[in-house]
């Protein structure tokens, strides 16, 4: 690729960071943006699939899907191509996604279960942590496109299933929206209470409500300064 | 793999001038020697500062005329946001004796709706009027919300993202038939995006206050205006050593005030050259993106609208990924998508007229200016369908949204 040079220091606010890096992005989400790995064009992946998944939605901003060749001799993910609507850090992480799960010969099922948005943040060395939420989205279309393969072979009880949990009985508030919100962005008990307004329903959750969202603050932002920086934030773990 | 092939312009094309423009090279020139020579505070009792209160004076007279107003009825401030925060704070609490009621728009800067939210909690109750699918204030809705406690209407003139008009003077004419005994409510227009574009008469629109912009009309940024009609009840929001009539405190930014008066000179003076020249390469751009591109609409009014601006949905791909894509050829857009903001949330004026979100996802802000040439017209032209192809290719969805 040729590299492209600035003839001044450009002002898009927006996009910017304020650190004054003319890029948002680490360089590793960057070169995935722009010379995207494994993307499949027109409907459908040119190889033999034999898993499919697809997760979010047009009006989240964020929507993926994931086409798999599973060997099923070896266990092992042979391809992978993918679809990506969203923004960089979207399209970088399906990208990414998609080399880890197939280098090294093909990544086995149960490793590939196991691939959590905290490895796939390491590999694009850290997104902004307003962009963390865009990466989840590609371990959970890999699940997907996994427990699709599980069930197009039969192995129904190899099928995982999150099923989500009911926090809030009234405002039928889950776990899971309570990890959404401090995935988007929410850092203390009050910020995730703002936003999935758990407890507001039913008041004797909040006890739930607090230590969920402790949970996962402490989990998605360990601690300020590593917040960034994936590799110090395992350290920590 | 096939990768999008990048042939970056050779200078950056700058399509984002709603946001700011480039410092015009003869306002930079009369700034200059305030900057350096005549660096004297414009309140000293010596010939620096003499020269300095007359630089002052010259371009509150010269932004003044062009407004068909006094000069003393010109403050200055430090740009859009401080005028728009002093316009609605400074009126509200001037005048809480008498009302405590504002009106204005959901579609507003957020340095109007922000200043109206704090004074929400001051206990000023605020009315936020629809808008149509245009972006045009609905004019009944304005009238039937106006009560004997309202005391400040505000309603920007030219709307920042998708450059719908307002009609000012119409609303003018309707709060004037509803004044009460103390002249209120007052009626506030935000001008940041129209001072390079339209006549400015505030007797011809019929406003009390208006927010000026220099950092918009090729002048420097940091400084803008607040006009304030005589008699109009108004506390300061800054405090201190009495400058600008008692009215917005601290030592005057000479170099950049000069800067100010001169751009908004040269922006007035060029209303009838610049501006039709720059909307036809609008008109231009326009009209070969809606040929190029399928599942593309316009945002805004499609006549009443501001001259520079082009404000579209492309669906299917999101703005962030299609204005950095653009970087990479060095052309400089905007987007109201919501990943591309830094708190998440997707732009509030597109909301207002009833764009659903994924649509909104997929918009992008062009803005020219005067420094656009054809040549970078007809690349941009040429360059983002090429973009959105690409992007399209990768997404896996199809939306079937019609407008």
């Amino acid at each position: 690729m040729k590299k492209t040079t600035k003839k001044y220091n450009q002002s898009t606010p927006d996009v910017i960071s304020n650190t004054g890096d003319k890029w948002l992005y680490s360089k590793t989400v960057k070169d995935h943006f722009l010379h995207p790995r494994n993307f499949v064009t027109g409907g459908t992946p040119k190889f033999k699939f034999n898993g499919v998944g697809m997760v979010g939605s047009p009006a989240c901003g964020d929507m993926m899907k994931i086409w798999i060749y599973v060997d099923p001799k070896t266990e092992r993910i042979k391809k992978c191509g993918w679809q990506t609507f969203g923004c960089a850090s979207a399209i970088a992480s399906t990208s990414m996604v998609s080399v880890m799960v197939t280098e090294k010969s093909g990544m086995p099922l149960e490793k590939a279960l196991n691939i959590s948005q905290l490895d796939i943040l390491k590999r694009l060395d850290g997104l902004p942590n307003r962009k963390i939420h865009c990466s989840v989205l590609g371990d959970k279309a890999l699940k997907a496109a996994i427990n699709d393969y599980f069930r197009r072979t039969k192995q129904f009880d190899r099928v995982t299933n999150e099923s989500a949990r009911i926090i809030d009985k009234v405002l039928k508030i889950t776990d899971k929206d309570i990890e959404e919100a401090v995935l988007h962005g929410a850092k203390t008990v009050e910020e995730v209470i703002e936003r999935t307004k758990a407890g507001e329903g039913d008041p004797t959750c909040r006890p739930l409500v607090e230590e969920l969202a402790h949970f996962y603050i402490g989990k998605y932002y360990p601690c300020e300064t590593c917040a960034s920086n994936p590799a110090k934030r395992d350290n920590v773990k | 793999m096939k990768y999008l092939k990048f042939k970056p312009y050779k200078t950056v094309i700058y399509l984002d001038n709603a946001a700011t423009t480039q410092i015009d090279k003869t306002v930079l020139k009369a700034m200059e020697p305030y900057l350096t020579k005549y660096y004297g505070n414009a309140g000293g009792m010596y010939s620096l500062g003499y020269i300095a209160r007359e630089a002052i004076d010259h371009a509150r007279k010269t932004i003044a005329d062009y407004l068909d107003c006094a000069p003393s009825e010109i403050i200055f401030t430090s740009g859009g946001t401080e005028a728009n925060n002093m316009a609605i704070t400074g009126t509200a609490r001037a005048n809480k004796t008498y009302g405590n009621h504002i009106i204005t728009t959901k579609i507003e800067h957020p340095s109007v709706l922000e200043t109206c939210k704090a004074l929400e909690k001051e206990g000023f109750n605020v009315t936020y009027l629809n808008v149509d699918k245009y972006g045009v204030v609905k004019l009944d809705e304005l009238e039937n919300a106006i009560t004997s406690k309202t005391i400040l209407v505000s309603v920007m003139h030219g709307n920042n993202e998708i450059g719908t008009i307002e009609p000012i003077e119409e609303i003018s004419k309707i709060i004037k038939s509803r004044k009460n005994e103390n002249s209120l409510p007052y009626f506030h227009t935000d001008a940041c995006q129209t001072a390079g574009s339209f006549d400015l008469n505030v007797n011809k629109l019929g406003v009390e206050l208006m927010t000026l912009n220099s950092g918009k009309i090729y002048g420097p940024k940091g400084i803008g205006a607040l006009y304030i009609k005589e008699k109009t009840r108004i506390q300061p929001i800054i405090y201190g050593g009495g400058q600008e009539f008692k009215k917005r405190a601290g030592t005057e930014n000479v170099a950049s005030i000069v800067g100010f008066g001169k751009a908004f000179e040269l922006a007035q003076k060029s209303l009838k050259t610049d501006v039709p020249r720059v909307k036809k390469l609008r008109d231009k751009l326009l009209q070969k993106l809606m040929q190029n591109i399928d599942k593309i609409i316009l945002n805004g009014h499609p006549e009443k609208r501001l001259p520079n601006n082009i404000h579209i949905s492309i669906y299917d791909i999101e703005g962030e990924a299609m204005v950095l894509y653009l970087d990479q050829m060095n052309i400089c857009a905007g987007t109201g998508s919501a990943c591309s903001s830094k708190s998440l949330e997707a732009s509030h004026v597109l909301q207002a007229i009833g764009l659903p979100h994924e649509i909104i996802h997929g918009s992008l802000r062009l803005t020219l200016g005067k420094y656009t040439t054809e040549q970078e017209i007809n690349y941009v032209a040429e360059t983002l369908p090429k973009i959105v192809n690409y992007l399209r290719s990768i997404s896996p969805i199809n939306l079937n949204y019609k407008p």
